[in-house]
């Protein structure tokens, strides 16, 4: 390779890279091609621990993200509510970071659990919003769930809603659900509440908590997980609504493409540009 | 006024997005208008959720026993005053002791026992399970001997360890290839926000380029300024 090229290539703005790689993402998105999307054990085993429950098992969500969380957490939040309306299960909401009782109530709307699904609300599932508190309020839902919120997201005392009558305590509930973004999420409800109250418990998390977090799949803590985009995209075949975890999923690829390509060409570069000064 | 949210949700992206190109004022104002709405936002939100109900709705139901949160909360405040900055030591000696007390115990029955008991595995049987599980166990160890220091890496011990650090990279790998996935999916999600509504995004793209053209060179001959 003549010199003033390698040099050249050596000190490429990266700014190219930037270019290259917001390409990379915007047209599998304007030009989107179908990939086939592989199932893996873990989100298999999720949706079919849910699928396994009876009809009427009262299930607890932990909705645990914000909005930097929702393209990855999203998808599989809407795709969870429309597994479990379709169950006719029905479930109890609750959250241990403020910013996500509203994205809750936006997924409810585009579910359409009450529209398209006719759940009553106070009936068939109940959203108790956010507490202060991280492990204390999980030791404390332990106690007594009624106790910990004494009013639900509109102020409604739960003395007043008919399906805070059935359920007060971990062991009230067939399955502990948690969607997280970090911390306080699947690790400390893990370490507080399963370990303790023995309560099944699967849930989604971002790519990034995926490793941490797969050796409680393994030792059996966990019965599924949803790690990232990729585990929302397996998530939502399974369900049989491809949404926008799998629509991503064809820039996701591409992306990640460019960037073995990337370090490849960074590495040929250095070691002939090690060579050229050698 | 959902279309006016529109376009400035999408001219506040954009401008975060232009760092890419270099540091420069339309960033500098975005990001100091997201740090300012944040901050506000936690205030209003940590006293709607948190201080109200627990504190102020619970004095004037009469429950005096909320007084004591309320001291300690007051008490963390006397950090600013050098004569009375000792009296801070107790609120923070009840959170430490507090959340010591929960995650001793947590992390002794969720992580430490259990996860034990998941590495002590039958590698002789089970066929390609049986493979799995002795690279598992045979992984952890030599990781494990890894960052064991008592004792020079020379012979069987350098050969373990060096086997070890093998394993931790590829756990490092994975980790990296996951982070990379999550960050990409941020990505993922601003340019599915920005593409739906093309037509807007376009009219942006154009206006923030030519404002970032003019003021680029309008800074060149400046020094000192790094792109």
């Amino acid at each position: 390779m003549p010199g003033a090229l390698l040099r050249k290539l050596e000190f490429v703005d990266r700014r190219w890279l930037f270019l290259m790689m917001a390409c990379a993402i915007v047209i599998p998105l304007i030009f989107p091609v179908p990939l086939p999307i592989a199932v893996t054990d873990m989100v298999q085993d999720l949706y079919d621990s849910i699928e396994d429950l009876p009809e009427g098992s009262v299930v607890l969500v932990s909705v645990d993200y914000d909005p930097t969380g929702k393209p990855e957490l999203e998808p599989f939040h809407v795709a969870l509510f429309h597994q479990i309306a379709r169950k006719k299960l029905r479930m109890v909401i609750v959250s241990l970071w403020s910013p996500a009782p509203p994205l809750t109530e936006q997924v409810i709307a585009e579910v359409g659990l009450e529209t398209t699904y006719g759940m009553e609300r106070g009936v068939d599932f109940v959203h108790l919003g956010f507490k202060e508190g991280r492990q204390i309020v999980m030791e404390s839902m332990g106690r007594s769930l009624r106790q910990t919120f004494p009013v639900d997201r509109d102020r409604t005392p739960v003395s007043e809603i008919p399906l805070m009558q059935e359920v007060d305590k971990y062991d009230d509930f067939a399955m502990l659900i948690n969607i997280s973004a970090g911390s306080p999420g699947v690790k400390e409800y893990v370490q507080v509440v399963q370990s303790q109250y023995g309560i099944k418990m699967t849930g989604a998390c971002t790519a990034v908590s995926g490793p941490d977090y797969v050796p409680y799949y393994d030792s059996g803590q966990m019965l599924g997980l949803a790690a990232g985009m990729k585990g929302a995209a397996e998530y939502e075949v399974l369900v049989g609504l491809p949404g926008s975890a799998t629509a991503g999923m064809v820039a996701q690829s591409t992306t990640h493409l460019l960037l073995v390509a990337f370090i490849v060409f960074g590495n040929v570069m250095f070691f002939l540009a090690r060579k050229r000064r050698s | 006024m959902e279309t006016f949210a529109t376009w400035v949700s999408f001219a506040l992206t954009l401008c975060i997005l232009s760092f890419l190109y270099r540091d420069n004022p339309l960033y500098k104002f975005a990001e100091h208008l997201f740090v300012g709405i944040s901050a506000g936002y936690y205030i209003a939100l940590a006293y709607q959720e948190t201080l109200r109900p627990n504190l102020v709705d619970e004095l004037a139901r009469g429950n005096l026993w909320r007084l004591i949160p309320l001291v300690l909360s007051l008490l963390m405040f006397t950090r600013f005053s050098k004569g009375l900055a000792w009296l801070s030591r107790w609120p923070l000696a009840f959170i430490v002791g507090m959340y010591a007390g929960i995650n001793v115990g947590a992390y002794g029955r969720g992580d430490l026992i259990i996860q034990l008991e998941a590495t002590m595995l039958d590698f002789l049987h089970g066929g390609w399970g049986g493979v799995s599980n002795f690279l598992l166990v045979a992984g952890l160890a030599a990781s494990l001997i890894y960052f064991y220091f008592s004792k020079e890496h020379t012979g069987p011990l350098r050969v373990v360890s060096r086997v070890g650090i093998g394993f931790l990279m590829i756990s490092f790998g994975a980790s990296f290839g996951y982070t990379v996935m999550s960050r990409i999916s941020l990505a993922i999600g601003r340019a599915r926000f920005l593409l739906a509504d093309g037509t807007i995004a376009a009219i942006l793209v154009a206006i923030i380029t030519v404002i970032l053209v003019v003021w680029s060179r309008r800074t060149r001959s400046r020094p000192g300024e790094s792109t």
